[in-house]
């Protein structure tokens, strides 16, 4: 466990440092950061000793490690655009995404899982034919176009929710949370449903068919035969064995999730880091994209790490280190 | 028949099992009736597709959708469970009826130490807490003679050699001490020297305990070590049911002749043992009158046609026109002519 712990953090080393080359040469080849940074009547001395300030000038080997071990410090530069540290824009539109991120991959998994294992039970009722029909549109409907439909329903025709922005916020210390206030939990709901419902129909898909693979295994039909009721063989024996592949993807989604929050952001107008990194986007405001870059690189490979993690927690066949027969202790 | 004192533990009565299909039914098992008394080992052989497992698995209620029990009867003890709503025949399983399947290495939850899967089953059926079910769980370990059993009881399957799995199933089969434990094909899956050592395990402790075993398996060796009676079926019929030692040592009808003659002796110097030609049909291809007509060797006209029922020859009963009432007989000759 250890070893493998080890060999795991060295691997995620290994990419982090991948994706901050790739971030570092972004500064490389859009455009020269300086003539975005000066006035136009700017001399060339001026422009020198920027570039001298800068660290432009150096080796680059030599710029890439001074970045490397600034961006690992939590230190990506000022914003071209806010003339403030990257670091700290981010942080303040951190907690924003990561809640609808959250609540988003909550909503999914507790609605998806039961709907998962129901309609693999009963593959034939009425009931999973008309859900499994439904989640065609979760999966196949564009995100806008979901989140656009749900405000219309839901904001202008009932009046209930509110159409945009995160409501009121309650401050814990520098966290801005929306699930301390009424208002703040009546805005996350429209936006977080539109984030997660393409998760939901995906992982409700993989936990059926998963379930139909493993209720065709032996140890069920021993199980059975065993005489334990239904509840024991369905959500014991065959849903825990459905397990390994299922936190795998939504592992893997809730990465997606927080990356990919941009587009319900932008219909929601909900000021997290993907509203962030679209106006840096069209203003080529080089350091927040090379900090949003790696930061979403950074959830990816730290939610990887947990799953791993939990396949230990899950699988005891993976478990080495017990000891087999008093053998090796 | 039978009075009361010797009432059969299990009866099977024209059993008839189907798989609905688009071009009609497919009858997988036909028309087969049997009985297995207290304590006793019936030997169910056959080959593959015989219908010997889902005969054992129609008893336990365990047909897997769409094959269905389409006529006959399954008593116990009298009492008819073949058509009990499901939470009946789930609360028959286990405690009355224990199972044990051919493959030890996937018949246990990988994910479930064994503990958990001996304890979950013994709470199931006996009024028992937490601690005693496990000094249950430890006893019945020791009983099937897992070496080490309370270190060992926390183990997950996969440490756990093929022949040891096996034995935790066996414990699990015999948790609630059944009546009747349906054993399809135990030891197919284990090395031969394992088998041997489950098959007597099997027997010891079904004697201990009075418990019957329905043991299916296509293994001859098997059944002449253990079995007490045995089944011969062939294309979802008994072709021939009696004795044990009567049927390895003077099998009657042609099909289990032919199974016996497969079978290798040590010392009987032989150049090559005897095969039966042809195998056997599909389900959709059962030819009419007797299933083995074409690749029987005393094969008549009357056995294209006829389809034979169960008789009584000398201790067995035979479902072949060879044993018709003495007038037949000299078909034995008559066929010689063809």
């Amino acid at each position: 466990m250890i070893a493998f712990l080890i060999r795991r953090l060295l691997q995620a080393i290994a990419v982090m440092a991948v994706v901050a080359l790739c971030a570092f040469f972004m500064f490389q080849f859009v455009g020269d950061p300086v003539n975005q940074m000066v006035g136009e009547d700017a001399t060339n001395e001026d422009r020198e000793y920027l570039r001298e300030q800068l660290g432009l000038n150096d080796p680059i080997p030599v710029q890439f490690a001074n970045f490397a071990i600034k961006a690992a410090q939590g230190d990506f530069g000022v914003s071209y655009q806010h003339k403030r540290k990257v670091s700290i824009l981010i942080l303040e539109r951190m907690p924003a995404t990561l809640e609808l991120a959250v609540t988003a991959a909550i909503i999914a998994a507790l609605l998806g899982v039961p709907a998962g294992v129901y309609t693999g039970l009963r593959r034939f009722g009425f009931t999973s034919k008309l859900i499994m029909t439904l989640s065609l549109v979760g999966i196949s409907l564009p995100t806008f176009l979901i989140g656009i439909l749900l405000i219309y329903l839901f904001a202008v025709i009932l009046g209930w929710l509110p159409s945009f922005g995160r409501g009121e916020v309650v401050k814990l210390g520098t966290w801005e949370t929306n699930y301390l206030s009424v208002s703040g939990l009546k805005s996350i709901i429209l936006p977080a449903v539109t984030l997660g419902l393409f998760q939901m129909t995906f992982i409700m898909r993989l936990i059926r068919s998963e379930m139909l693979e493993v209720l065709r295994a032996d140890f069920i039909k021993f199980a059975r035969a065993r005489g334990l009721p239904n509840r024991l063989v369905h959500y014991g024996h065959a849903l825990k064995n459905t397990l390994v592949p299922v936190i795998t993807i939504i592992g893997l989604q809730l990465g997606s999730l927080i990356a990919f929050a941009i587009i319900t952001e932008t219909v929601f107008q909900w000021p997290g880091m993907g509203q962030l990194f679209l106006q840096a986007v069209q203003v080529v405001d080089i350091p927040i994209m090379a900090a949003y870059l790696i930061l979403i690189a950074f959830f990816f490979v730290v939610i990887n790490l947990i799953v791993d993690m939990l396949y230990y927690v899950v699988d005891p066949r993976l478990r080495v280190d017990l000891p087999s027969g008093g053998g090796h202790g | 028949m039978s009075n009361s004192n010797e009432q059969p533990l299990l009866s099977v009565r024209n059993l008839r099992i189907e798989f609905p299909t688009r071009r009609g039914d497919l009858v997988a098992v036909d028309d087969i009736s049997f009985d297995i008394a207290p304590g006793e080992i019936l030997g169910v052989v056959g080959e593959s597709g015989a219908g010997k497992s889902l005969t054992g698995a129609a008893i336990i209620g365990l047909l897997e959708p769409p094959g269905r029990i389409a006529q006959g009867e399954i008593l116990l003890e009298g009492r008819r469970i073949d058509n009990l709503p499901y939470e009946e025949i789930r609360a028959i399983r286990g405690r009355q009826i224990g199972a044990i399947f051919q493959d030890p290495l996937t018949s246990l939850n990988p994910l479930y130490s064994v503990s958990r899967q001996l304890i979950e089953t013994i709470r199931t059926h006996l009024p028992l807490n937490e601690r005693q079910a496990r000094d249950r769980a430890l006893e019945l370990l020791e009983e099937v003679g897992i070496p080490g059993a309370s270190e060992r009881i926390d183990h997950y399957p996969h440490q756990f050699s093929g022949g040891m799995r096996q034995r935790v199933v066996i414990a699990l089969a015999l948790c609630a001490e059944p009546r009747l434990i349906i054993a399809d094909e135990p030891t197919t899956a284990l090395d031969v020297s394992i088998q041997a050592q489950i098959i007597s395990l099997l027997k010891r402790l079904c004697h201990e305990h009075g418990t019957a075993v329905m043991l299916v398996t296509h293994d001859m060796g098997v059944i002449a070590e253990a079995a007490d009676r045995v089944a011969v079926m062939y294309s979802g019929r008994i072709a021939e049911i009696g004795p044990v030692q009567e049927v390895v040592r003077a099998a009657k009808h042609p099909y289990t002749h032919g199974l016996m003659g497969s079978i290798p002796h040590i010392g009987h110097h032989v150049d090559q043992l005897t095969q039966i030609q042809g195998s056997m049909p599909r389900l959709q291809e059962i030819p009419p009158g007797c299933a083995f007509n074409p690749r029987c060797e005393n094969v008549t006209d009357r056995c294209r046609v006829e389809r034979p029922n169960l008789q009584a020859a000398a201790h067995s009963e035979v479902a072949c026109h060879l044993f018709d009432a003495p007038r037949d007989n000299s078909q034995m000759e008559a066929r010689a002519g063809e």
